[in-house]
């Protein structure tokens, strides 16, 4: 049994010389399109009734074009989808909307067009009114309300009825944290009935909170298929692939001038993180023990030698810095070619995110007196959350929660 | 072909439910609603037999009443306002309803089906109306009326037809959408409805009968006009262009719909 499984899917757009040819086409006349763009090509995956499921990749790796096909908008041009049951998707909340009429006319309207009858309707509508919470504004034309609660309305009557399968596009930020969680409640009981869930997100956090299995795509085919966990931890090498190449070009550029900052008196020659295992790692988990190895060589005779770095989360905010000045372990009158291997072990509790290392050579507590270098961004390294508790926030900060039963 | 029948037959509701949307929508908030969709053809019969009528009464043949022409006129609209509507909606349903078509599955087929829907009951409050006001004017009715009812049929077939030809090829290459409405409004010209038949050298009228519109708002003023039934030849004619061009256009909308929803 397979809730939905694709067989060598592939999507090509045609491009024709002149329409004329695209009409005769459908005429049975044997045209050759002038060219043939594939979008998507073999795709072969199989999914299981209950399973969920995290599609992740990059804008235009093929996401979109794949859950088309899926929920029968786009033809594919090869192979073949096979499915069990119904297919609802949220892929845009409340399209086909109309503002003049009221939300319980909006609800009808949509509810037709997914193909449920006047019959089924009814009977729906007492429970689409009752999980929008909207109140009297049901009766009232949908201009009146706030984008909020077109939404509300628009999740309910596109989960009011149980589907096989659910698709739910990234937009899955609807309304207010209430409601928020109460969707995301609605489509956890899904699952829990046995529905089979398909998320397209680049939010790591939802796909790892609902799915047990992810889907990377890239470039039209599928390159990762197997846990989450892993199918991000691949995701976030690719990321960083293409990052750390794009500060390559920044470095180039008026970048350059950020790198060479400072007298040179010092230089940071190599950084590199490494994890608990020991091994170099871009991507650690949460409360992990890591190393941060930095090796510096003097180039000139200098009187003190601090060094300085700070760890900032993807807005720029400093997490943490200090520098050897404060923790008292300034090196004095170091020779010129001398090489020193500076450990720093701590362990990350940062939040779930993207982290830059920046760091300093100095004389001082500041870097005002010299400033032998100055290097942003030294070194790039993500933190996921493997083994800890959901939270949220930029700091790992796991309480002891004591409770106590108080009787009456 | 049976696909598209059975799931006309499933969105029947929603089908129903929209057409009587789309023109409760496209009145709401106006004082007078549904009163517009009359007032404007009305107005466009009061502006042409204010104008026109001391010109052209007198050359409608066997018309005796003062107000002929008035109704002469409002018989060719009927069937013009119904053929032109149509046309020109299905022109651009499928552009116009992309962003629908391209997020949500269901049967395109409901699209046409709601065009056809809203501009029969459209048609039919207009019809209704322009009796109101023959009786006003002292012009009777006889039973030749109930032939309306084919005729209304046929005209909705032909231009269902001609607009979803149109309308997909419209997909495809835009000029279409661009060209139409001007090719409609010479057609209007190119049609007796607001001029009688023979004014019309002997010559040209020949080539008046390559005109399908001519036939169906020949048959409409026949029947409203004068109270005589259609010219039976006439109506095997359109008719059978009606209904060929509505299996044309099914057949092309098939064959398109893949590959329409690649290029919108």
């Amino acid at each position: 049994m397979k809730a939905l499984s694709t067989q060598d899917l592939g999507k090509a757009f045609r491009v024709y010389k002149s329409e004329l040819f695209r009409f005769a086409r459908w005429f049975g006349l044997a045209v050759k399109p002038a060219e043939e763009i594939w979008v998507l090509r073999h795709i072969n995956f199989d999914i299981k009734p209950g399973e969920a499921i995290g599609i992740v990749g990059h804008n235009g790796a093929g996401k979109s074009t794949l859950l088309k096909i899926v929920t029968g908008t786009l033809q594919p041009t090869e192979g073949k989808v096979k499915i069990t049951g119904r297919i609802a998707a949220i892929l845009e909340l409340g399209m086909g909307f109309n503002p003049e009429l009221t939300g319980r006319q909006n609800v009808r309207h949509s509810a037709g067009l997914m193909g449920f009858s006047s019959l089924q309707i009814d009977t729906a509508m007492p429970d689409i009114e009752a999980f929008a919470e909207i109140g009297q504004y049901f009766d009232e034309p949908l201009r009146t309300y706030s984008s909020g609660m077109q939404m509300r309305v628009a999740f309910a009557v596109a989960t009011a009825w149980r589907p096989e399968i659910l698709i739910v596009d990234e937009a899955l930020s609807v309304g207010d944290a209430y409601f928020q969680h109460k969707s995301f409640a609605r489509i956890r009981d899904f699952r829990e009935q046995g529905a089979t869930l398909i998320i397209v997100s680049h939010d790591r956090n939802a796909i790892q909170a609902l799915c047990n299995r992810a889907i990377l795509m890239e470039k039209g085919s599928i390159i990762k298929d197997g846990n989450p966990e892993e199918v991000f931890d691949f995701y976030n090498a690719l990321i960083a692939e293409k990052e750390s190449s794009t500060v390559k070009v920044t470095k180039l550029g008026d970048g350059k001038a950020q790198t060479s900052s400072g007298t040179g008196e010092a230089r940071v020659e190599e950084i590199f993180l490494k994890n608990s295992k020991g091994n170099i790692a871009e991507c650690v988990s949460v409360g992990e023990k890591v190393e941060l190895h930095i090796k510096v060589k003097v180039y000139q005779h200098i009187e003190t030698l601090v060094l300085g770095y700070s760890i900032k989360d993807r807005l720029g905010q400093v997490m943490y810095g200090t520098n050897t000045w404060h923790t008292e372990n300034v090196i004095y009158k170091p020779l010129r070619g001398e090489e020193y291997s500076f450990v720093l072990t701590f362990p990350v509790n940062f939040g779930v995110g993207s982290y830059s290392v920046q760091v300093a050579l100095v004389d001082s507590d500041t870097h005002l007196t010299a400033n032998y270098e100055w290097r942003d961004m030294a070194l790039m390294f993500d933190v996921i959350n493997t083994n800890k508790k959901q939270f949220i926030g930029c700091l790992w900060n796991e309480p002891q929660i004591h409770i106590e039963h108080l009787i009456k | 072909m049976s696909g598209m029948l059975t799931s006309l037959w499933l969105y029947r509701h929603f089908i129903l439910s929209s057409s009587r949307n789309e023109l409760v929508t496209r009145f709401a908030r106006s004082k007078l609603g549904g009163g517009w969709m009359l007032i404007n053809p009305l107005a466009q019969v009061a502006i042409y037999a204010l104008i026109l009528s001391n010109v052209l009464s007198a050359k409608l043949p066997g018309i005796e009443s003062k107000y002929g022409y008035a109704i002469y006129l409002m018989a060719g609209l009927l069937a013009w306002t119904l053929f032109s509507d149509i046309t020109n909606r299905c022109l651009n349903l499928f552009v116009e309803q992309s962003h629908l078509m391209k997020k949500v599955n269901f049967p395109y087929i409901a699209l046409p089906a709601i065009v056809v829907g809203s501009n029969l009951i459209n048609n039919f409050l207009l019809f209704i109306s322009m009796a109101g006001i023959f009786l006003l004017l002292g012009h009777h009715f006889s039973l030749v009326m109930l032939w309306l009812i084919p005729l209304t049929l046929l005209l909705t077939a032909f231009a269902l037809g001609l607009g979803l030809v149109l309308g997909v090829i419209n997909v495809f290459v835009r000029d279409v959408g661009q060209a139409v409405p001007i090719i409609l409004q010479m057609w209007f010209w190119f049609t007796p409805i607001v001029y009688p038949v023979n004014i019309i050298p002997e010559v040209y009228r020949n080539g008046l009968n390559f005109n399908p519109m001519y036939h169906f708002a020949m048959a409409y003023q026949e029947v409203i006009v004068y109270g005589r039934s259609p010219d039976f030849q006439a109506i095997l004619f359109i008719g059978a262009l009606a209904v060929l061009l509505l299996f044309v256009s099914l057949f092309l909308f098939r064959r398109s719909s893949e590959e329409m929803m690649d290029v919108l």
